[in-house]
């Protein structure tokens, strides 16, 4: 059994990265023109990985599933990216961004990496600056800021309501710029369907060419997978319609362990839920609860007269109101973390008090905000905002309260990486939301951002070279390797036989149930009795599957179908996954929340005592039982507390 | 609601393509346009004879800038500042026949029904979109430049592009100034972008052209049509610019 | 192609300054005195050709920008367009071209025949003796077919110059909020008083 390494630097938190720098191994520049890099994904950190690498000198290829990098869904963020610049004067620091981060993330984060993430994220400003990203500014002209769940301090920069658009285009800009000089070569439209392994590294990957249809094989001397995450298991979620986690899942099968797979933020400001044709949900920034209150009807009766139609929001009086997050968490009040706010919001519809047409949906008011500051302020800070719930929901939120209701949003756990984001298998990096990441059981608002360009710019670029050294005696190796053979065939193979299934039912008929069930079992709060339950229910529908799944067309030629079941297979067996962990895993912590660990309050629930660590689960056989390895964590450097929003 | 939809299908690039008719029925007001295309395609594998029809999509919140459809001769379909995602069939009548065809010019040649490659606007960007400064390192702080408000903010309205190609699809020239000028301008107005600006002016005009994009005529359907309304001005810009780079080119 | 524009655009306005006084003096003799100084001055000949280039390079450019514009869309639409624009900017090459038909019989009928056709004389009680070019105005203008097609062709001109003018500060980049509504406006303006204007020769000639 392989032990888990997860190779932290020695000596003092702020001063490991530093070390680990100084010591690595570098590879001279005529050695790097003679290693390839692959990255799969062209997100922020993928973009931002390939970029650097380029510029540093590696031949780097670059795939996306998209007709362009700038379509990746880091592009869809909205509110803003963190850092300690403390330009507010505050009080913020790289060691204050830090312990937000492990709190926020419940204490079930490495504090050498999350460190690592607060102490790079100011040069993350300086960079997207100099590329020419138009931050919000101040009548000044310096940097402006605003605040974000979870913190109490404003650090969040931001682009209007786009940040996400300008961050990714940033990291395009670096990636065009690579791929006109030569260093990178882009290729589109291309979807990964498997890992090749050589000698026990990973040391290429068989793509599927989504215009063509043709398999190809690519080597690399090392391969990182900046995929995303895999908030589509659950169907509906806030992920675009192509956002998968099927990357991930052929590198977990081909031997890399999967970290906390059940941890997925559910994020508490999305348009709710409108029709059962809704193909996707839409997020509304966390940036809205800083000018937002959040309230339900104080009696039920209006509650029930709201959601009949029959009463409006603004009729009811202001001391029928209950704003609760206020009401129970006073000192953050509308600015909680996002795991609280969710719940609470649940919490408040499961007793009644719930709005809109099916009772699922809570008010944020922006008329207290519209008083104080003017509707332009307002408009400025979120017109985009406004105007997009407006197109949707067909009111207008500067009148009427906007309804929201959590959604699945982001995936915290992900392919285990150590320090250096090298995954289980040797030559396999895993950065951005693939990896489990820096966010423990919660990640806070701006944070996702951070993450990806830090993995992209500023951590890759280093310790890949620390991997890469010792490889530059590697020649490039044919593709036509026994090795390519056998993968192209087996993926030849997964391909054919979805193909012939041509049963009753259509691939989103599937991905749709598994996602009921994922919301139901393994969702806002989830329980034993329940969690057994959804692994029975996913299994099952698996075979149904397999027997009665219809995929039209043909292998070779565009086939948006086949894509679409190639995901849902890979996401029939992540669901169960992430419930055998929630199963595993007998306390709450942050987006895990597990109904029989609660405080009298109704707070999350850590059992520290046994469950202070990662769950990484290594993939043993179709038909066999994942084994759950452990990496402890320990916390140096920080005080472990139960998280206290009040 | 029930509709009638005449939809471009072409099975590959080189096919020959044609309209071809469909009815769907009971479609909810409140479903946005792409899921009324999703309903027809589950219909269409269900019934088995005939593939599903291609269209680009991906983050259905009008930002990723994938979709794509020429509707009723407008791209993005009836409504102003919004993209094909965004766009609800309470905006369509009981009964309507709707047109939806891909977005014509030719560096967006077809690939497939209504998908179109649009690897010409990556090709303009790499052409000189962009800032040339390493990544990583030790930069200037970012604030050891104050940026003027009014600058930041005209040059945030022009980074908003979304790259989606509505502009050209709607030009009656099929010109791609409207996404050009929106880079050009945007790197223009902020200090870090002024050193390169005469030369991706130049580079980046000199793609456009040779792709075989059309010229503009100032008719401002691209301003019109665009979903992030994206003004003219930063057409005009970009020719101050490039006039201003053509004339005074330095001394070699 | 917006320099030659806008150069054409003063062109008129001289031009038109000219045609007008032919209103104000039934005798013609501030007309012909005008036309005989456009015709001797050395310096306005050596300038002709130099209104010669302007229009060739606003034709030529015109044309071949046209004809690139059909071929970065070679698949049309079914649907025809319905995007907001400016109106006349759709049509510049078809106003354009019959503009150029005008341009050619108009050139035709006073151009050439003053440069190498008989015009007839006329002596006014100064003394002086010109070519009487305004009589050929008159007798041109005498026939409702031609001043049909004559104000016709002038309207389309006026639409033409309608978008040219501010589309060629567009074009020169010459885009100021402050400013750029005002340039609007005196386009607007230009263009009523411009069409106006010469389409009032041949109706006051006509009718009155």
């Amino acid at each position: 059994m392989a032990k888990l390494d997860a190779k932290i630097p020695n000596g003092p938190l702020a001063e490991k990265w530093t070390n680990y720098k100084v010591h690595q191994n570098l590879v001279n520049p005529a050695n790097k023109r003679k290693i390839d890099i692959l990255v799969v994904g062209t997100g922020l950190a993928g973009a931002a990985a390939a970029a650097s690498l380029g510029e540093m000198g590696f031949n780097v290829k670059i795939f996306g599933i998209h007709d362009s990098p700038r379509r990746a869904h880091s592009i869809a963020a909205q509110g803003g990216i963190n850092a300690a610049k403390n330009y507010t004067n505050d009080g913020d620091s790289v060691y204050r961004l830090f312990n937000d981060t492990i709190k926020g993330g419940d204490y079930r984060s490495r504090e050498a990496n999350v460190y690592r993430l607060a102490e790079v994220s100011n040069s993350i400003i300086d960079q997207c600056v100099a590329q020419g990203v138009p931050f919000a500014r101040e009548y000044g002209g310096l940097l402006d800021n605003r605040s974000f769940g979870g913190a109490q301090v404003s650090r969040t920069f931001y682009a209007r309501g786009q940040t996400g658009q300008q961050l990714l285009l940033g990291a395009y800009s670096a990636l065009s710029k690579e791929i006109n000089k030569g260093s990178v070569k882009m290729y589109t439209r291309r979807d990964m369907m498997d890992l090749v392994m050589v000698d026990g590294r990973a040391r290429g990957v068989i793509m599927r060419n989504l215009v063509t249809g043709e398999l190809e094989r690519y080597f690399g001397h090392a391969v990182v997978i900046a995929t995303g995450g895999y908030s589509n298991v659950f169907f509906l979620s806030t992920n675009a319609m192509a956002s998968n986690g099927s990357v991930a899942w052929k590198a977990y099968k081909k031997g890399a362990f999967f970290g906390n797979p059940s941890f997925a933020q559910i994020h508490p400001t999305c348009i709710p839920v409108h029709g059962d044709y809704q193909s996707k949900l839409t997020l509304m920034s966390e940036s809205l609860r800083n000018d937002g209150r959040i309230w339900v009807p104080k009696k039920k009766e209006d509650a029930e007269k709201i959601q009949k139609g029959t009463l409006k929001p603004t009729s009811i009086p202001e001391e029928d109101r209950d704003y609760y997050l206020e009401r129970r968490y006073p000192a953050f009040g509308n600015l909680v973390p996002r795991d609280v706010a969710s719940r609470a919001a649940k919490e408040r519809c499961d007793a009644g008090h719930g709005v809109g047409s099916t009772g699922l949906a809570v008010y944020l008011d922006f008329a207290d905000s519209i008083k104080r500051l003017g509707k332009h302020v307002i408009e400025s800070r979120y017109g985009n905002l406004f105007q997009m719930y407006e197109k949707i929901v067909d009111e207008n939120p500067y009148e009427t309260p906007m309804m929201i209701y959590p959604a699945v949003h982001y995936t915290m756990g992900g392919i285990w990486v150590d320090y250096e984001l090298q995954t289980t298998i040797p030559g396999l990096f895993a950065a951005g939301e693939a990896n489990f990441s820096d966010h423990g059981a919660n990640r806070l608002g701006a944070s996702a951002l951070m993450q990806g360009l830090a993995d992209g710019y500023f951590v890759l670029p280093y310790t890949l070279q620390n991997y890469l050294a010792d490889q530059i005696g590697v020649k490039p190796l044919p593709t036509d390797l026994p090795e390519f053979s056998k993968t192209e065939q087996e993926t030849q193979a997964l391909i054919d036989k979805l193909l012939a299934v041509n049963g009753n039912n259509t691939v989103d008929y599937y991905h749709r149930k598994l996602g009921f069930i994922m919301w139901d079992y393994v969702g806002m709060a989830r329980n034993k009795e329940g969690l057994e339950k959804a692994i029975q229910m996913i299994k099952e529908l698996r075979i149904e599957f397999w027997k009665n799944v219809r995929v039209p067309g043909k292998a070779d030629t565009m086939n948006v179908e086949l894509e679409k079941a190639l995901r849902v297979v890979d996401f029939l067996e992540m669901g169960e996954l992430m419930a055998r962990d929630a199963l595993m895993r007998d306390e709450s912590c942050g987006g895990h929340f597990r109904e029989e660990y609660q405080t009298p309050e109704g707070e999350a629930m850590r059992d520290d005592n046994k469950f202070n660590f990662v769950a990484a689960w290594q993939y043993t056989g179709d038909d066999k039982e994942p084994e759950l390895h452990k990496e402890p964590l320990v916390f140096e450097f920080t005080e472990v507390k139960q998280r206290n929003y009040k | 609601m029930d509709l009638t939809l005449k939809i471009w299908r072409q099975a590959s690039a080189g096919a020959k393509g044609q309209f071809v008719n469909y009815q769907v029925k009971n479609i909810s007001a409140e479903a946005s346009f792409l899921e009324m295309l999703d309903i027809l395609n589950e219909e269409l594998v269900m019934k088995g004879n005939e593939e599903p029809v291609a269209f680009d999509h991906d983050c259905r919140e009008g930002i990723c800038g994938a979709c794509s459809l020429y509707i009723n001769g407008r791209p993005h379909g009836p409504d102003r500042g919004i993209t094909t995602c965004q766009m609800h069939m309470r905006n369509f009548k009981d009964g309507e026949t709707i047109v939806i065809e891909p977005w014509r010019a030719k560096p967006f040649p077809v690939i497939k029904d209504l998908m179109v490659d649009r690897t010409a606007f990556d090709e303009i960007i790499q052409a000189g979109g962009y800032v040339s400064v390493r990544t990583g390192g030790t930069l200037p702080d970012a604030n050891a430049l104050p940026i003027p408000k009014a600058a930041s903010d005209e040059a945030m309205d022009a980074a908003s592009c979304i790259g989606c190609g509505a502009c050209v699809a709607a030009c009656k020239n099929a010109s791609a100034m409207l996404f050009v000028s929106a880079k050009v301008s945007q790197l223009a107005l902020l200090p870090q972008g002024k050193l390169e600006a005469r030369e991706r002016v130049q580079n980046m005009v000199k793609k456009m052209d040779e792709l075989g994009f059309g010229n503009c005529t100032n008719t401002y359907a691209c301003e019109a049509e665009c979903p992030k309304e994206i003004s003219v001005t930063h057409i005009a810009r970009m020719n101050r610019e490039y006039l201003s780079a053509k004339i005074t080119a330095p001394q070699k | 192609m917006s320099l030659a524009g806008l150069f054409l655009i003063t062109f008129l306005v001289v031009h038109l300054a000219i045609n007008i006084l032919i209103l104000f003096d039934d005798s013609r003799e501030l007309f012909n005195q005008a036309a005989h100084f456009m015709i001797t001055n050395p310096l306005i000949q050596g300038f002709q050709w130099v209104l010669f280039a302007g229009f060739i390079l606003h034709i030529i450019l015109g044309f071949v920008l046209q004809v690139q514009n059909w071929l970065a869309r070679p698949t049309r639409y079914d649907r025809k367009g319905h995007s907001e624009t400016s109106y006349f900017s759709k049509f510049m090459i078809h106003t354009g071209v019959i503009v150029l038909i005008f341009l050619g019989i108009h050139m035709a009928n006073f151009f050439f025949r003053v440069k190498f056709g008989e015009v007839p004389m006329i002596t006014y009680d100064s003394g002086d003796t010109y070519r009487d070019v305004g009589l050929l105005v008159i007798e041109l203008f005498k026939d409702l077919g031609y001043v049909v097609f004559y104000i016709i062709s002038l309207l389309l001109l006026g639409f033409h110059l309608d978008h040219g003018f501010q589309s060629a500060f567009q074009s020169l980049g010459l885009y100021h909020k402050s400013y750029t509504p005002a340039i609007k406006l005196i386009g607007k303006f230009y263009t009523i008083v411009v069409t106006a204007g010469y389409i009032a020769i041949p109706v006051v000639l006509y009718f009155f």
